[in-house]
C-alpha cells in the first residue's frame, strides 16, 4: 500500500511535469506571427489593458467552455495552451483537466496578463484529492502505530495498549476505513508455532481495538508468522521490531 | 567425524540420563527397535558385488546402479556392509560364476553376497540379481531377481532402490527397506516457498508446486496420491492439497482465520490446526475437508498435530496453553490430555510408525541470553524417558521418521539457512540430504 501511494505521488510530479513542458513548449511561439498593424502613436503610448472570462467556468470532462477575452492598447495577444490569437475574440476550448488560462498582451506602451480557471470535474480522477475518507496510507500510519509484543507473548503491554487504543480512536473518526492486523514473530522457534503465535498476537490487537468501540467487522486478521520478516538480523533490537501486530489499511 | 567421536559417549550419557527416572526402560531394548539388532548382536555381513556389465554401453548406468545399491544396504542400519577395498575383484554375472568360497573368507568375510549382470537394449535396461548365503554350500541362494526399467539413470536408480528393499525385507527383520520412500519438503527461493520432492537419498530433487506464494508444511497422504500443505493467499494460510495422480491442486475448504500444519491420518481423515474461532486450536476432518470438528479448546497456539500412526486413535501435538511451547497427547476425541514435555520450547512433533516413540525438536534451555540450542529429542511415550538425538551441529526442527521407523529426517538451520539431514533415530549415520534453503521434511508413509 505504501508503494501505491508512492505510485499515485509519482503520477502527480508527471502530470505536473507535463503540463510544465506543454506551456513552456507554446512559449516558443510567441516570435512567430507577424506583429499586427496597429496605427502608429507619436504621443507616449496608452498601457494596454486585457481581461478574460470562462463561461462556464467549472465543467464536468468532455464538456466546452467558451473564453472571452478583450483587450485595449495591445500590438499583440496570446494564451498559454491555445497561442497568438486576435485581440479581442472568443474561442470554445475543451480541455481534459482543470487549466489556468492565461492570457498575455503586448502594446507599445507594456504588457497586460489576464487569467482565468477552469475547473474540469474528473469522475475518479486519477489524481484522487488524499482527503478521501477511504483511508490515506501515510495519515493512517502517522495516526496509527503498530503494536510490539514481549518476547513470546501474545498479550498487550503497556505500549501495546496505547497503540491499540491510538488505532482504535483513528478508526472511530474514520468509519469508512477498514483494516487488516498482520500477526508477526521473530525467526526463533518452529515456523508453524509461530504462525499460530502471530495469530494469537493478531487477534490480542484486534480485541482490544473492537473493545475500544471498533466493529469487529471492519477488522480483518492475517497470521504471517515468521514467513515475513521486518528485519533479518539476528540480535534483540532486529527480533523486536519482528514481533509485532501490524495495522493496514484493507482495500 | 562427529558422530565418531561421540559413539564412545553415546552409553554413558544414555545412562546419565534415564539413571534419576524410577521406570527404567533399558536402553538397549529402545535400540532394538531402531535397528532391528538387539545390543551385543552382530549386524548381518553383507557384501555387494560390483555387478557385471551385460553390453559395453550399459558400464554407466552399472556404474550408477553398483553406488546406489551399495549406498541403500548401508543407510539401510541393519548390516555391517563389507568396504568394496576389502571384497574380491570378481564380478560374477551369474549363479554359475560366483564362488562363495572367495567371498565368505578373507577379508570379505561375508555372510551374504549380492550379485548379478546389469545389460541394457532397445531402450530398457535389466537388472539380474541374486543374493547367496556364503555358509550354505548346497543350496546358497537366498533371493533371485528381475528388474527392468527405463536404460538410463533414473531407471537404474530405481532398480537397485527396488533390489536393496528386497534385501532388507528379506535379512533386515522383515521390514519393508525404504528405498522406494519419498521425502516431501520446501524450498525457499526468491521470496517464494514451494513443495518439493526428492528420493530417499536426497536424489532426483524437483519442484512438485508452482503457486507463486509461501506454501509450507507438506504432508503427504498414506496412498502417496495427494500433499496436503497450508499457504499463504489474500486471507492468510489456508491449507490446499495437490494432487499428485491428477498433477494439479484439488479443492479443500477454507476456512477464517490461519488454517495449517496439516497431518494425515493412516485412515486418511485429516488433522490440522485452525483458528476459524479466533484462536488456534486442533480440528479433525475428512480427507476432503468436510465435517471438521474441534477437539482442543485452550487458550494459546494449539497447533502441528500427529497422529499415532500405530493405532490412528492418538493424536500428538504442541499447545502453549501454559507459555512456552510443549509436546502433548491426547485422544483423538480430545479426551486423555497428557503433557509430555516438562520444560523448554519442545515443537515440531512426530511420531514414530511403530507407534512407541516421539520424536521433536526441543531447545531446553529457552529463553533470551540462555545457552542451549534447539535439537532432536525422542521420546518413548510410555515412560516419557527421553534421548537427545542432535548436538552441535545447528538449530535442527522438524523430526519426520521414515516408513521403517529406523531413520529420521529434520532440518538443519533455520529459514534460509536450512538444510534437510537424515539420520539412523539413534542418532548415528547423520549426512546432509539437500542444501541450503531447504525446510520441513515429510517423509512418505511407504
Amino acid at each position: 500500500m505504501i508503494q501505491q501511494h508512492t505510485l499515485r505521488t509519482r503520477t502527480i510530479l508527471t502530470l505536473a511535469a507535463a503540463s510544465m513542458l506543454l506551456l513552456s513548449g507554446c512559449h516558443k511561439k510567441d516570435t512567430a506571427p507577424p506583429p499586427y498593424a496597429a496605427a502608429p502613436t507619436v504621443a507616449s503610448p496608452a498601457v494596454p489593458t486585457a481581461t478574460l472570462n470562462a463561461e462556464p467556468s467549472a465543467i464536468d470532462l468532455g464538456q466546452s467552455v467558451v473564453l472571452t477575452w478583450r483587450s485595449t492598447g495591445a500590438t499583440s495577444a496570446v494564451i498559454d495552451g491555445i497561442g497568438p490569437v486576435n485581440l479581442n475574440g472568443t474561442t470554445n476550448v475543451t480541455p481534459s483537466n482543470s487549466t489556468n488560462f492565461h492570457l498575455v498582451v503586448k502594446g507599445d506602451g507594456g504588457t497586460a496578463e489576464a487569467n482565468v480557471r477552469v475547473t474540469v470535474r474528473v469522475p475518479m480522477a486519477p489524481v484522487a484529492p488524499t482527503s478521501s475518507d477511504l483511508g490515506d496510507d501515510a495519515a493512517f500510519h502517522a495516526a496509527v502505530q503498530d503494536v510490539f509484543f514481549d518476547y513470546d507473548s501474545y498479550d498487550l503491554n503497556a505500549a501495546g495498549q496505547t497503540s491499540a487504543s491510538q488505532a482504535a480512536s483513528y478508526l472511530n473518526a474514520h468509519p469508512n476505513i477498514k483494516i487488516t492486523i498482520g500477526g508477526y514473530t521473530d525467526e526463533r522457534g518452529s515456523a508453524e508455532y509461530n504462525l499460530a503465535l502471530g495469530e494469537n498476537r493478531a487477534n490480542a490487537v484486534k480485541t482490544a481495538v473492537v473493545n475500544a468501540g471498533v466493529a469487529a467487522g471492519r477488522i480483518r486478521v492475517i497470521s504471517f508468522g515468521k514467513e515475513k520478516q521486518f528485519c533479518t538480523e539476528q540480535n534483540e533490537a532486529c527480533w523486536q521490531q519482528n514481533r509485532r501486530g501490524q495495522f493496514n489499511i484493507d482495500k | 567425524m562427529t558422530i565418531c567421536k561421540r559413539l564412545p559417549l553415546r552409553p554413558l550419557l544414555l545412562a546419565l540420563l534415564l539413571a534419576p527416572l524410577a521406570s527404567l526402560t533399558p536402553l538397549h531394548a529402545q535400540d532394538n527397535v531402531f535397528t532391528g539388532t538387539n545390543s551385543g548382536a552382530d549386524r548381518v555381513r553383507i557384501a555387494a558385488a560390483d555387478f557385471k556389465a551385460g553390453s559395453p554401453d550399459s558400464a554407466a548406468l552399472k556404474r550408477t546402479f553398483d553406488t546406489v545399491l551399495f549406498s541403500d544396504l548401508g543407510n539401510a542400519g541393519v548390516f555391517d556392509l563389507v568396504s568394496k577395498s576389502m571384497q574380491p575383484q570378481a564380478t560374477p554375472g551369474t549363479p554359475q560364476e560366483m564362488r562363495v568360497a572367495d567371498w565368505s573368507g578373507g577379508t570379505a568375510n561375508a555372510t551374504f553376497v549380492a550379485f548379478g549382470s546389469f545389460s541394457s537394449a532397445g531402450g530398457r535396461g535389466t537388472v539380474n540379481a541374486w543374493v547367496f548365503d556364503t555358509h550354505n554350500a548346497q543350496y546358497p541362494q537366498v533371493l533371485g531377481k528381475q528388474y527392468t526399467d527405463t536404460a538410463d539413470e533414473n531407471g537404474a536408480r530405481m532398480m537397485a532402490h527396488k533390489f536393496a528393499d528386497e534385501i532388507i525385507l528379506r535379512l533386515g527383520g522383515g521390514i519393508p527397506g525404504i528405498a522406494e520412500s519419498k521425502i516431501y519438503f520446501v524450498r525457499a527461493a526468491a521470496g517464494t516457498k514451494e513443495i518439493w520432492v526428492m528420493d530417499y537419498d536426497g536424489a532426483n530433487a524437483h519442484a512438485v508446486t508452482h503457486l507463486g506464494t509461501i506454501s509450507i508444511s507438506p504432508r503427504v497422504s498414506p496412498d502417496n496420491s495427494r500433499i496436503a500443505f497450508s499457504s499463504l493467499g489474500n486471507d492468510g494460510f489456508q491449507i490446499r492439497v495437490y494432487s499428485l495422480l491428477l498433477n494439479r491442486m484439488v479443492a479443500f475448504p477454507s476456512a477464517g482465520g490461519t488454517n495449517l500444519s496439516p497431518a494425515w491420518a493412516a485412515n486418511g481423515q485429516i488433522a490440522f490446526s485452525s483458528s476459524r474461532s479466533g484462536d488456534p486450536e486442533i480440528y479433525i476432518a475428512d480427507a476432503n475437508g468436510n465435517n471438521p470438528r474441534r477437539i482442543t479448546s485452550s487458550r494459546g497456539p494449539d497447533v502441528s498435530p500427529t497422529w499415532n500412526p500405530k493405532t490412528g486413535s492418538q493424536i500428538a501435538w504442541i499447545s502453549g496453553r501454559t507459555g512456552l511451547p510443549q509436546v502433548y497427547i491426547m485422544d483423538t476425541d480430545g479426551a486423555g490430555v497428557q503433557r509430555m514435555t516438562d520444560t523448554g520450547y519442545a515443537t515440531s512433533v512426530s511420531w514414530s510408525p511403530n507407534g512407541q516413540f516421539l520424536a521433536f525438536a526441543w531447545d531446553r534451555k529457552y529463553g533470551p541470553g540462555a545457552p542451549g540450542g534447539q535439537d532432536i529429542y525422542l521420546m518413548d511415550v510410555a515412560s516419557k524417558t527421553w534421548i537427545q538425538l542432535t548436538n552441535g551441529i545447528g538449530r535442527c526442527d522438524f523430526p519426520s521418521w521414515s516408513p521403517d521407523g529406523r531413520h529420521v529426517v529434520f532440518a538443519v538451520g533455520s529459514g534460509a539457512r536450512a538444510e534437510i539431514w537424515t539420520m539412523l533415530a539413534d542418532g548415528t549415520g547423520k549426512h546432509r540430504l539437500a542444501p541450503t534453503g531447504s525446510d520441513m521434511p515429510n517423509w512418505s508413509f511407504r
